[in-house]
């Protein structure tokens, strides 16, 4: 009888726990918004600027995300290493702009420097998709039917070993991306900064998971992936080779972050080995977001959490008088993931999944 | 006329760990037979089919496909060899449509002519599928998931069909329904490898018939003989 007063009275104590939780989170964001909004201190066109750059921040983090919620989809796994193989993309990309630079091709005029960011792109997704390949047969393949805590080990350790093989490579400092003059020009918007490299991000991270979104769901390989992330068994009694759609996927998770790796290093004009870190646990964040193993979850996931981040710091913050509140932009996001995991596992479309399955 | 062998199960053993789960497993299927296994659950049924498919290794013998050894071969080229099972309990891929389940059935076929005919000929023989066709299969009924896991499989036009426990689960009227659709099929000259619970109906419809316990065949006969074997009767058929 104690023990279960105990039990009962712990349980209370969680529950009221949580309750606060959410009381303070909807606090913090409804108050702090009226209190910045009605300071006045930014003007609409602070607010427009914020919602563009958390949307190109966000189309970035979606581009990544798609790889870890495709895998997960598929193995049930979380490929830890997904960061690095961004980092690898953004690794290539800086050789292909920086040589285009020191040619004098770069910055000649607007089509030098697309050119320049287009081949820029297809090598990081050259160099990041092997690489990818390589990891998945390596450190994930011979422990498919291990354990699921195994290969979530594995994949940390497949992150460590490409961090510090890319130290080996080019040591710990940190490489400059050369001015690329086109992108920092801004649309002539009057009233709203809108930067070239902002429409680029964007509309190319859109081809991307738009190319990404009808090869899944319209080709014959795309339909096969689906079938093997709902039954590896059944699918390989359909004839369908599992190996090949679980290696397509990891290629297609690789090839977008590359991509995105190059897209993150144009905006933020460096990279060193550890630059897929902290993006890499924004993705993943933005796919848990979004409900893991949803494609369309994770795009909306990477959008909402680029949005959260670029305008929540000013927007929940500054009303507060915390002083330079975007330094908490970490805080928020993760912040976030704590709270979307506590109240909603399965992420903002989750639900959709459990109801389409039964 | 001497019957032609086309799946022969020889002496098979399969091991899950350190369980013996089948111990000396042999078949015979001719062409354009159907033969039934019977049996209680966990004697062995799923996992014979799953040897013949190739989802399980099995550790000594041999299966073989018009006298070629299809052990050790993977299970998706197995189907592209003619052998296609209808696993236990449907399982329809739930969140993709009714065409592209069978489209996914389809899988091993290279031309687009066939995969259209082959849907065509699913949507002729359960035309509730074609209603069905842009919804996910999770929302199907479970005798239309039935019909589906059946078109689906047939739509890699199998010389060999095994069917696991096909009525299970199912209305009264569906299991006529689906033990009618094996007999069409049997009848258009398919292969069939029949594994039930229900005795009594697979044992009206086989020719032959295997009884399996705790992974040994320990009877095989005419399936006709085996409806009047006591055993059968007492054990299979609730006769006493």
């Amino acid at each position: 009888m104690k023990a279960s007063l105990i039990e009962r009275l712990t349980e209370g104590a969680i529950a009221t726990f949580l309750w606060l939780l959410r009381v303070a989170v909807v606090l913090v964001v409804v108050v702090g918004s009226a209190l910045t909004i009605m300071s006045g201190r930014y003007s609409l066109e602070v607010y427009v600027g914020l919602v563009v750059s958390g949307l190109t921040l966000g189309s970035i983090y979606a581009l990544i995300a798609l790889g870890y919620t495709m895998v997960y989809g598929i193995l049930r796994m979380i490929n830890f290493a997904h960061g690095e193989i961004f980092m690898a993309g953004a690794f290539a990309g800086y050789f292909v702009v920086t040589a285009s630079d020191k040619l004098g091709f770069l910055n000649q005029g607007p089509v030098t420097a697309m050119i320049t960011i287009v081949v820029a792109i297809l090598v990081a997704v050259a160099v990041a998709t092997p690489i990818a390949l390589l990891v998945e047969k390596i450190a994930y393949r011979p422990l498919r039917n291990a354990p699921r805590l195994v290969p979530l080990i594995s994949a940390i350790g497949a992150s460590f070993v490409l961090q510090y093989t890319f130290r080996g490579f080019f040591g710990p400092g940190i490489y400059s991306y050369p001015t690329v003059d086109f992108l920092d020009q801004t649309l002539p918007i009057s009233g709203v900064i809108v930067r070239y490299v902002d429409v680029i991000v964007v509309i190319s991270a859109f081809v991307m998971m738009t190319g990404l979104y009808l090869f899944v769901m319209r080709t014959k390989l795309g339909t096969a992936i689906r079938a093997v992330s709902e039954d590896k068994d059944t699918a390989a009694l359909m004839g369908i080779d599992v190996n090949r759609a679980i290696v397509t996927t990891f290629g297609l998770g690789a090839a977008m972050a590359g991509a995105a790796g190059v897209l993150y290093a144009l905006l933020f004009r460096q990279v060193f080995f550890l630059t897929g870190f902290v993006p890499g646990i924004k993705a993943f964040t933005a796919a848990v977001l979004g409900g893991i193993g949803n494609i369309p979850g994770a795009m909306l996931g990477g959008l909402f959490l680029g949005q959260v981040e670029s305008i929540g710091p000013t927007l929940f913050l500054d009303g507060f008088n915390v002083p330079s509140p975007n330094q908490l932009k970490d805080v928020i996001a993760f912040t976030m993931l704590v709270l979307v995991l506590v109240f909603r596992p399965s992420g903002i479309l989750g639900e959709r999944i459990a109801r389409s399955r039964a | 006329m001497n019957p032609t062998p086309i799946l022969e199960v020889d002496d098979i053993h399969v091991y899950y760990g350190n369980i013996h789960a089948l111990k000396g497993v042999s078949l015979t299927i001719n062409k354009g037979e159907i033969v039934t296994l019977i049996g209680a659950n966990g004697a062995g049924k799923t996992t014979t089919l799953n040897a013949i498919s190739g989802l399980v290794p099995s550790r000594e013998g041999q299966v073989r496909l018009r006298g070629e050894t299809i052990s050790g071969v993977a299970s998706h080229l197995i189907v592209g060899r003619g052998i296609v099972q209808v696993p236990e309990g449907r399982r329809m891929f739930a969140r993709l449509t009714v065409e592209e389940n069978l489209r996914m059935g389809g899988y091993t076929l290279t031309r687009a002519a066939d995969v259209q005919a082959g849907i065509d000929r699913a949507f002729e023989m359960f035309p509730r599928l074609k209603e069905r066709r842009t919804q996910v299969a999770g929302t199907l009924s479970g005798g239309e998931q039935q019909m589906l896991a059946i078109g689906r499989a047939l739509m890699a036009g199998p010389e060999v069909l095994l069917l696991d426990e096909p009525s299970m689960g199912l209305a009264p009227v569906l299991v006529d329904f689906v033990f009618d659709t094996i007999s069409r099929l049997h009848a258009e000259g398919t292969t069939i490898l029949l594994v039930e619970q229900n005795a009594r109906m697979a044992l009206q419809i086989a020719d032959r018939g295997y009884v399996i316990e705790t992974g040994m065949i320990v009877l095989s006969d005419l399936a006709a003989n085996l409806r009047e074997n006591d055993t059968v009767r007492k054990a299979y058929l609730g006769i006493v």
